[in-house]
């Protein structure tokens, strides 16, 4: 192998395995967070003139005030349909125009109207519509108080961290750009300034350097700042991505978490620094209510947290309650961004599920996946050529071990120039996929954002020719470092290039491509081996725009792009698939996420589980984490848990770093193939299951992988949970992530509910913690007394072989022996459920009769897959079993396991679906 | 809808098809289980039921016998008989799935799966691949043959030697100690002498000061003396300043004095052994000259083997057992190794000579090297026959696009670019690692040099039977791991008849 690639080597060389934190800013070397941070609360200087108020049926506007510096903004306030309210902050008159982000909402949201219940000097009151709703709005200082009843949701500028730096001239032209480093108080300056109040010029306005690199800002300050106060809120959680628990952690004594897409080498658990994604998504959470708040901005974010209840203990919290002389829990937010303007949706549930759907209806719903893209995924960096690439599939079936996926890394490429493949190692890549095709199984191909530089490579001509690359500063095309060396970034929010994009993917353009051939984009943060923190100059420019206004949302219009390329390649037939590394709000419309450049490490493999939580909390239910982990090498234990944790994680992937060694699922013993081909095929039963979750997903915005406390919203027991996890919510899965673990403890909720354990039928009662003795073999998951859910049981190799393969129910009865689930079907790859070609049926089970509804009638779907078996979980032998059908009627068959608590109710059907 | 019926007639018409009647999926060998129109009871045991339960697509035994010909049960396989090729036993997961499994396409019978039949196809390849093999595993196995015997002799004239050796070291050493008892009685009228000389030195070399291996000596009158034949003037007496004189007019000369001294006495210089006498004697410095290619051999060890043919003839000659100078040579050679052991670059120190313990332990040393090597050689596993002998000192290389790849088997493996670079070790010999049944399949080299965050490079040769020893390809499977793919006769097996060779052709 030749040695590893020079840059890599710098960049790694910091030798241990912790991230070096020295390459990412912190609050203080970012100089807008700086100078955000150290206002103070109490003295906003910002008066609303309700002189200036408009209302119109469906908006109201309003000016506010500066009374430091008279600059004007202009306050817009909607009411939007599904009890959400948007507040748009911007500048009344700005110098020139403020980002505000495109793309990510699906429409402009429709509107509900605004009512006006009373007004006086002090302040406003708008009815908000439904359940007594109101918005306060105060004049001086400021202030937004959003009530139901007589109770505060939520207040806006209560704490008085409303800032807008707006737009200036730079006043000492550029003379001596030292100058105003120097000092704060110009006596020149303050004699320009006539009548406003001085300006203050601090450190890093105008320019700010970081390590080696310099941010020429030439459009000066232009940070917003707003706090949020959540009256009788202990727990918030999202604004994803971050290696840290679900309940976020109030941040006083720390660094806020930070929102900024980057490419972070060995990243570090249990802190508030950036990773690869930015969901700027918060969801507050206590018995009564959930609400949501959603900061639309694409640029450099932070998100302060407090609570005054922090850091009190439970006596203490008690204490105060009895004495009465508590004031009410309170979590304070406040979020402050580079640039761009303040627009924000407040979601007002009262639901989880509320928040959920509200939350789709402005940025949309999960992409539904092909059914291949739920099943097990093989990965490494890299397969190292087309005889390795069919070595390892004819391992796959050697070991009878399903999977669905085999992915090639960057050393596929030619050079690594995306959309080639190397001459030597893949010199017929058609008839590899063709090999993979003739066994049902499908390949993913990595196609990153950075092009070589390099006159031979037609897809940086077309680019450059095209002027699609993002510019530097000066006006050329901006080049960075990246894998291939010298690379351009083309500028994906361009439209056109987009398209363009899309279209190298059409079959005649990218050679040797084939249908089954979908894609990965890594490195779009965007990655810049020689940018600051790792990513692009923030004074690059994207046309009118800056980077910094952008760069959040960078990650996105690359997955957006590449998607579209597969739909359109098809024909706008198939379902593309696509996986992303960087993401923003409403990249769960173009494909999935996984959680980068993890470790093969037990926390790493804890972690996964709040990691991909808080995505699917702000809509990306498609998650996952490496399995095995991606740096070092799991031991064998660590390996087996990770494939049995990964199989109920919606993405579900295993992959390793370049200079690890081998890992697939054989080379470790019989016994241990054994343990992780039993993991990999309990996804492989589970899949119509998890499909359908998708397909909820898809139509609903509720999430796949789900905190307890989504579905047990009053149970303050679930609130902090994150060591399990709900799929949909009637699967409850406890993995073990510790090393040498005899046994876990889950919690089981619901206080009327019954946990099944799906190994072994036994019964559980719900609000209580189990100890669960575990062997290696083990995987708590329980089904909820009360749902039905399907599964195949004959695994095949390949989610593909087992389409037409028939469903056993596994009815699990509550303790009024009822239960209620859901079966979907359609074709599992193309568009075609849009046109109403799927199955979709409500199983019920009610007075000891299994029944199913059409849940849609207009629907017609035929499938040849029929029901074999019935799994009667809770209730005890018949006497007599008898089916009924509309058309057909089948043989029935009944058979009990005298030696298990649960009847083993056999139904032969052919045709039931 | 009209699914159930048309399954059923395809299943009557695929079992009328195949010719012995017996349910689909179902071996020859268990045909008797399965007897049409009676009760069938799981081959476990653990449950009897009606015939009609038989491949009716739902699994009810637990060990899936019920199902030999659906997927209905999650570990039943199912036979595919493969008329023309070889019998599989395929899982039965893989019944209609839409992959052709068996050649004969039986495993696809209602997936509408276009199979063709290629038994016969790879009937005819696998026989032909199979003879070609055969031919290649015959002739193979006859190199192997001789490969064995030649093993065998190099082994026994290997033990031979090491015997003659370990025997030439014990006289030696029994010499050694009578020279030492002369020595020390010829050296202790000189005692006083020498201490005053001692110091004389003490100013500029310390014998101890340099490290215990370096050999130190001096050459004193009294020795000299020992020497009748350098009498200076042929008068039968070689005195005592004649001796002097000899040395230059001193007591005593270090080495590089003694190198001077010794063009002027070589020609009269008569070996003690060849002498014939027991008198005591210092190294002659003529055999320093033959050094070099020993000290060589002294780096690696390994090309000091009487069987390597082109460096050390030189030596076979001079350890020949025949020649009657045997023991003089030896002595000289060892002794010799003893000066220019370690320490040759200091020859020019002058030293006092520990002679005693120190020499002895590098004579010991050297016949050490001697014995270890042909004892080490021995020692390899070389196949149950030794037939992997010959691969011993041999090297073989591969060069692909980017590397020259270097396989010495028994010693190490190494890497190197093409053009230009230096050499990566990729693994010294380690084990041989094959599976338990066939252990000799299967080198594994380890311990080569460590990669950046991943282990030290290895290398695992997998070695096939071929007619020529050679390297048919390498990779790097995984990072730092390298598989390398070798022929050799070594392991081939005996060739089974042709006839023999199709146990399964029963069912054709």
């Amino acid at each position: 192998m030749a040695p590893v690639l020079a840059f890599w080597l710098v960049l790694c060389l910091s030798g241990t395995w912790a991230v070096d934190r020295g390459n990412f800013k912190t609050c203080d070397q970012s100089a807008f967070c700086k100078r955000q941070r150290a206002l103070k609360p109490g003295e906003s200087p910002y008066r609303a003139l309700l002189e200036t108020m408009e209302l119109t049926n469906t908006r109201l506007t309003l000016q506010l005030i500066n009374d430091n510096n008279k600059v004007r903004l202009l306050l817009e306030l909607y009411r939007l349909q599904g009890n959400i309210t948007r507040v748009k902050i911007n500048e009344l008159k700005p110098l020139k125009p403020r980002y505000e982000v495109p793309d990510v909402l699906i429409r402009e949201p429709p509107t509900e109207p605004l009512s006006l219940l009373s007004q006086d000097d002090n302040g406003v009151v708008l009815s908000l519509g439904a359940e007594s709703q109101r918005v306060i709005v105060s004049a001086r200082p400021f202030r937004l108080d959003i009530m139901e009843g007589r109770d505060v949701l939520m207040s806006l500028n209560s704490r008085g961290l409303l800032a807008f730096e707006h737009l200036r001239m730079r006043k000492d032209t550029q003379a001596d750009p030292e100058a105003e480093k120097k000092e704060e108080g110009d006596p020149e300056n303050q004699a320009e300034t006539g009548k406003e109040e001085e300006e203050k010029v601090e450190d890093g306005m105008w320019e700010e350097t970081f390590k080696s690199h310099s941010d020429s800002k030439p459009h000066g300050p232009s940070a917003i700042s707003l706090d949020f106060s959540l009256p009788g809120v202990e727990h918030v959680y999202g604004i994803p991505e971050h290696a840290d628990t679900l309940r976020l952690k109030t941040t006083d004594n720390g660094d806020p978490y930070r929102l900024y897409n980057l490419d972070v080498f060995q990243y570090e658990l249990y802190n508030p620094m950036a990773l690869y994604g930015a969901v700027p998504v918060m969801l507050a959470h206590n018995a009564k209510r959930t609400t949501g708040i959603f900061w639309l901005n694409a640029a450099e974010t932070w998100v302060d947290i407090s609570s005054n209840t922090a850091g009190k203990t439970v006596f203490g919290k008690m204490l105060d309650y009895v004495q009465g002389s508590s004031e009410t829990p309170q979590t304070d937010v406040r979020w402050i961004s580079e640039s761009g303007i303040i627009d924000v949706f407040i979601m007002l549930g009262p639901t989880p599920k509320d928040v959920f759907s509200q939350y789709a209806s402005l940025t949309g719903t999960q992409a539904f996946p092909p059914l291949a893209a739920l099943a097990y995924h093989q990965c490494r960096w890299n397969y190292n050529d087309q005889e390795d690439v069919q070595s390892v599939d004819a391992g796959f079936d050697e070991h009878d071990i399903p999977y669905d996926f085999i992915w090639l890394d960057i050393e596929h490429t030619d050079g690594k120039r995306y959309f080639t493949w190397d001459p030597h190692k893949f010199a017929t890549p058609k008839e590899m996929l063709q090999g993979i095709m003739d066994k049902k199984r499908k390949m993913v191909a990595i196609v990153d954002p950075h092009i070589k530089v390099d006159s031979n490579y037609k897809i940086h001509n077309e680019i450059r020719s095209r002027g699609f690359y993002i510019k530097n500063k000066d006006g050329g095309d901006y080049e960075g470092w990246c894998w291939p060396g010298s690379a351009g970034y083309p500028d994906f929010t361009r439209p056109d290039m987009r398209a363009w994009w899309a279209s190298m993917f059409a079959y005649d353009q990218y050679e040797g491509s084939m249908e089954n051939l979908y894609t990965w984009n890594d490195m779009n943060e965007p990655s810049v081996f020689n940018g600051p923190e790792v990513t692009m100059h923030k004074d690059a420019t994207h046309g009118a725009w800056e980077h910094r206004d952008v760069h959040n949302l960078y990650g996105l219009y690359v997955q957006m792009a590449t998607a579209d390329g597969q739909i359109q390649r098809s024909g706008g037939v198939e379902r593309p698939f696509v996986l992303t590394r960087a993401f923003f709000a409403g990249s769960q419309r173009y494909g999935a996420v996984w959680t980068g450049d993890n470790a093969a490490e037990w926390d790493h493999l804890k972690i996964s589980i709040p990691m991909c939580l808080s995505l699917g909390l702000v809509g990306i239910s498609f998650c996952g984490a490496d399995v095995g982990g991606f740096f070092k090498s799991p031991s064998t234990e660590l390996l087996v848990r990770w494939y049995q944790t990964g199989a109920y994680q919606p993405f579900f992937r295993a992959h390793a770093h370049l200079d690890t060694p081998r890992r697939e699922p054989w080379l470790f013993g019989p016994e241990n193939t054994a343990l992780i081909r039993d993991a990999v095929r309990q996804r492989y039963t589970l899949l119509p299951y998890w499909y359908q979750q998708f397909y909820l997903a898809y139509h609903t915005g509720q999430p796949v992988m789900r905190p307890l406390w989504v579905e047990y919203p009053q149970d303050p027991a679930t609130f902090a949970l994150d060591d399990e996890f709900l799929i949909g919510r009637d699967l409850l899965v406890h993995p073990v992530t510790e090393e040498g673990a005899r046994g876990v403890t889950a919690y089981l909720p619901g206080k009327d509910e019954v946990w099944f354990d799906v190994n072994t039928f036994q019964k559980h009662n719900g609000a209580q913690n189990l100890y669960i003795p575990v062997t290696m073999s083990s995987i708590p998951v329980f089904q909820r007394g009360g749902s039905i859910i399907p599964r195949k049981l004959r695994v095949r190799r390949s989610s593909s072989c087992m389409e037409h393969d028939p469903y056993t129910l596994y009815v699990a009865l509550n303790p009024q022996r009822t239960a209620e689930g859901e079966i979907y079907i359609d074709d599992g790859h193309t568009f075609n459920y849009e046109k109403q070609e799927f199955i979709h049926r409500r199983l019920m089970f009610a007075n000891n009769v299994l029944s199913s509804v059409n849940l849609n009638p207009e629907a017609r779907f035929t499938t040849r897959s029929w029901i074999e078996r019935v799994v009667i979980l809770g209730a005890s032998k018949p006497s007599k079993v008898t089916l009924k059908t509309a058309g057909e009627s089948k043989f029935s068959r009944q058979t009990a396991d005298r030696k298990k608590p649960f009847l083993n109710l056999v139904v032969l059907v052919r045709r039931l679906l | 809808k009209m699914y159930c019926p048309y399954l059923l007639l395809l299943l009557s018409l695929g079992v009328s098809a195949v010719e012995v009647q017996r349910p689909r999926g179902v071996p020859l060998s268990k045909r008797q289980f399965y007897e049409e129109g009676k009760p069938f009871t799981c081959l476990d045991g653990s449950r009897t039921i009606p015939f009609d339960r038989v491949n009716d697509d739902y699994c009810d035994c637990q060990d899936g016998s019920d199902e030999p010909g659906t997927a209905a049960c999650p570990n039943g396989s199912f036979h595919c008989t493969n008329a023309g090729f070889r019998p599989a036993f395929i899982p039965s997961s893989r019944i209609n799935d839409g992959i052709c499994d068996c050649c004969d396409t039986t495993d696809e019978y209602n997936s509408g799966a276009a199979c063709q039949n290629t038994c016969r196809e790879l009937g005819r390849k696998e026989r032909e691949s199979l003879q070609k093999m055969a031919e290649i595993a015959k002739e193979g196995f006859m190199l192997k043959q001789q490969l064995i015997q030649e093993a065998k002799r190099g082994l026994e004239e290997k033990k031979g030697k090491l015997a003659e050796v370990q025997t030439s070291k014990k006289d030696l050493e029994d010499k050694v100690e009578a020279l030492r008892s002369v020595k020390e009685a010829a050296e202790q009228p000189e005692k006083e002498a020498k201490e005053r000389h001692l110091k004389a030195w003490e100013g500029n070399f310390k014998c101890e000061d340099i490290s215990p291996s370096t050999v130190c000596f001096n050459v004193s009158v009294a020795e000299l003396l020992l020497h009748s034949e350098l009498d200076q003037d042929s008068d039968g007496t070689f005195t005592e300043t004649e001796a002097q004189g000899l040395l230059g007019g001193v007591d005593k000369v270090d080495t590089v004095a003694f190198e001077a001294v010794w063009s002027n006495i070589k020609d009269k210089y008569i070996s003690e052994a060849k002498a014939d006498t027991t008198a005591p004697v210092e190294t002659p410095q003529e055999e320093t000259r033959e050094s070099v290619s020993d000290t060589d051999s002294e780096q690696y060890p390994e090309d000091d083997i009487p069987e390597d043919e082109e460096e050390e003839d030189e030596d076979d000659e001079d350890e020949d057992p025949d020649d009657g100078e045997y023991k003089v040579t030896s002595l000289s050679f060892s002794i010799r190794l003893v000066l220019d052991g370690p320490g040759k670059d200091d020859e020019d120190e002058g030293t006092m000579p520990p002679y005693d313990q120190e020499t002895q332990n590098l004579i010991d040393s050297k016949y050490m090297y001697k014995t270890e090597n042909i004892e080490k050689e021995i020692s390899f596993d070389f196949g149950p026959s030794a037939e992997f002998g010959y691969l011993y000192n041999q090297c073989y290389e591969l060069t692909t696009s980017e590397y020259i790849y270097r396989l010495c088997p028994f010693s190490r493996v190494s890497q190197k670019p093409k053009y230009g670079g230096s050499e990566t070790s990729l693994g010294t010999w380690g084990k041989w690692a094959g599976p338990d049944d066939n252990v000799y399949s299967v080198m594994k080299y380890e311990h080569g040099t460590g990669c950046w965050q991943g282990p030290n490079r290895s290398t695992t040769v997998k070695l096939t039977c071929g007619k020529e020893t050679v390297v048919t390809s390498t990779s790097e499977p995984s990072r730092c791991e390298y598989l390398m793919e070798f022929t050799t006769p070594a392991v081939c097996q005996e060739p089974p008849s042709l006839d023999s060779m199709h146990p399964d052709h029963e069912e054709l």
